[in-house]
């Protein structure tokens, strides 16, 4: 069922996917710091940064197209913010618009502000598709737990990735069972978030008595409030090489952004 | 005659604000017998089960090869005890196979050597060698039952303890399940609605109604009573 939304991509060879997952992980979060650290109008930082993350995507042969699409999700989000900035931010004005006797003054300050919040945005979710795309789930919480994030953390991610899909599955069935309970969109909006509110409440208590079988099953097998795992992860040198290149690139890219002409 | 590796007397159990789930229940199982448990919804027989490695306690004595599953001994029993839970989602709750047949030996104390050596063994054990990297939700149910028993065999438990093994498993998936349940030497326990598999698997069956024992018998006489298995809102098979 729809869960190809989420490991479509995982399975290849290239070099990008064979590079250790707590390499990929630690080099997306620094291109995301170097990508927010950006001040705006360093736009050749920020090409650079969108040429460094392009090329990641080729290297890893994973079509373009696919992680562009999929680093669009996060737009809608930043745009809700990015879209106030132009008319708040002080500056010399370059347009105003007057809708229903409002006036809405476009600044230059602000336009370039806007870019740059979207271009920050749209790079860092650029970057973290890919690593998803790349990476397969369980191998980044292999490198989470490896790199001493706190157990609580990796194990709450490590069941959401097991039971986001069953979840979903059971949701499913609760609104087919709905549906074919009631003709067309049915009824009054009370009504329908009535039957809404049932839902949720019955997929929580399933999910309630579920983490208890759970439990009862981990139990079963010897758990004693520490989770192990057989998984060690290797570094070899490529990963050392990729390292060194992408520290070397991010820094070409922070000396670009504070010692230009621009700053 | 050699003391049974399990043993249960008079075992009582309630759950909180609710009839009692067990009422003075005594089985003796011998080491390698197959005994099927079976009684309509609500009979207990999955209360019974959690009794077998100390999930739950009640009133009465629990032994399993002489250990009560309580205390220190606990661990040694859960060891030696598997249990399969009726949904395999519930069972398998690790992101991918390796992961979670690894899980019983490694938090039993296994080194990981012998560990992968295991996970190969219980694989093959079910026919799913191979499959280490696959996540559960890409398996189909049949696979999925076939990994949660690999889960346990992959702990070396002599008792498997099996809830419902072929609920919900299309035809083919079910002979191919209970082909597999036939090929394993362990003691089994078996709760089941399913009297064919009942018939083809256990030479010996108990009978659970309302928390109660009420027979416990060889199966070909016990199956064949049809007054008795109406009764108790079972039928032959």
């Amino acid at each position: 069922m729809g869960h190809t939304f989420l490991d479509r991509y995982y399975l290849g060879t290239s070099l990008i996917h064979r590079l250790d997952p707590r390499l990929k992980l630690l080099a997306t979060l620094a291109f995301v710091l170097v990508a927010s650290s950006t001040p705006p109008r360093a736009w050749p930082a920020f090409a650079l940064l969108a040429a460094l993350a392009l090329l990641t995507v080729l290297l890893s042969r994973i079509p373009p197209l696919e992680v562009l699409k999929r680093s669009l999700i996060a737009l809608p989000f930043a745009g809700m913010v990015a879209l106030s900035l132009p008319f708040t931010r002080g500056g010399q004005p370059l347009w105003t618009w007057r809708p229903f006797g409002w006036e809405l003054t476009v600044t230059d300050r602000g336009l370039v502000l806007c870019a740059a919040v979207l271009a920050k945005a749209w790079l860092s979710v650029l970057a973290a598709a890919r690593l998803l795309a790349s990476t397969p789930l369980f191998d980044l919480l292999h490198a989470m737990r490896a790199l001493r994030v706190p157990p609580v953390l990796t194990s709450t991610m490590s069941f959401m990735i097991r039971y986001l899909f069953v979840l979903g599955e059971e949701a499913g069935r609760l609104q087919t069972a709905r549906a074919a309970r009631s003709a067309g969109p049915g009824g009054s909006l009370i009504w329908r978030a009535r039957v809404l509110g049932g839902m949720i409440g019955s997929l929580f208590i399933r999910s309630y008595e579920r983490s208890e079988r759970i439990y009862a099953a981990m139990l079963s097998r010897g758990f004693a409030g520490e989770i192990h795992s057989l998984v060690r992860l290797a570094w070899q040198r490529r990963d050392s090489w990729a390292g060194l290149a992408w520290t070397a690139a991010l820094l070409a890219v922070v000396s670009l952004a504070h010692f230009g002409a621009w700053v | 005659m050699t003391p049974p590796i399990i043993r249960v007397e008079h075992l009582s159990f309630s759950y909180p604000g609710s009839r009692p789930a067990l009422a003075d229940v005594s089985l003796a199982v011998q080491a390698g017998e197959k005994v099927a448990i079976v009684g309509p919804n609500g009979a207990g027989k999955s209360t019974l089960f959690l009794h077998l490695n100390g999930i739950l306690t009640g009133h009465g004595r629990v032994e399993i090869a002489g250990l009560a599953p309580a205390g220190k001994a606990l661990r040694a029993v859960r060891a030696r005890v598997g249990l399969v839970f009726q949904d395999p989602d519930d069972q398998l709750f690790s992101p991918t196979v390796l992961d979670d047949v690894a899980f019983g030996p490694l938090h039993l104390g296994c080194p990981p050597a012998e560990v992968r050596d295991r996970i190969a063994h219980a694989l093959a054990a079910v026919g799913m060698t191979g499959c280490e990297a696959l996540m559960p939700h890409h398996m189909s149910l049949g696979e999925r039952k076939r990994i949660a028993i690999a889960t346990v065999l992959a702990m070396h438990s002599e008792v498997l303890v099996l809830d419902e093994p072929s609920a919900g498993l299309d035809p083919r998936a079910r002979r191919k399940l209970i082909g597999l349940l036939k090929t394993l030497p362990q003691t089994m326990l078996v709760a089941s609605h399913d009297m064919r598999l009942v018939w083809d698997l256990c030479p010996r069956t108990v009978i659970l109604d309302g928390g109660r024992l009420v027979a416990d018998g060889p199966t070909a006489k016990l199956l064949r009573d049809a007054a008795l298995m109406e009764q108790h809102g079972l039928e032959t098979p």
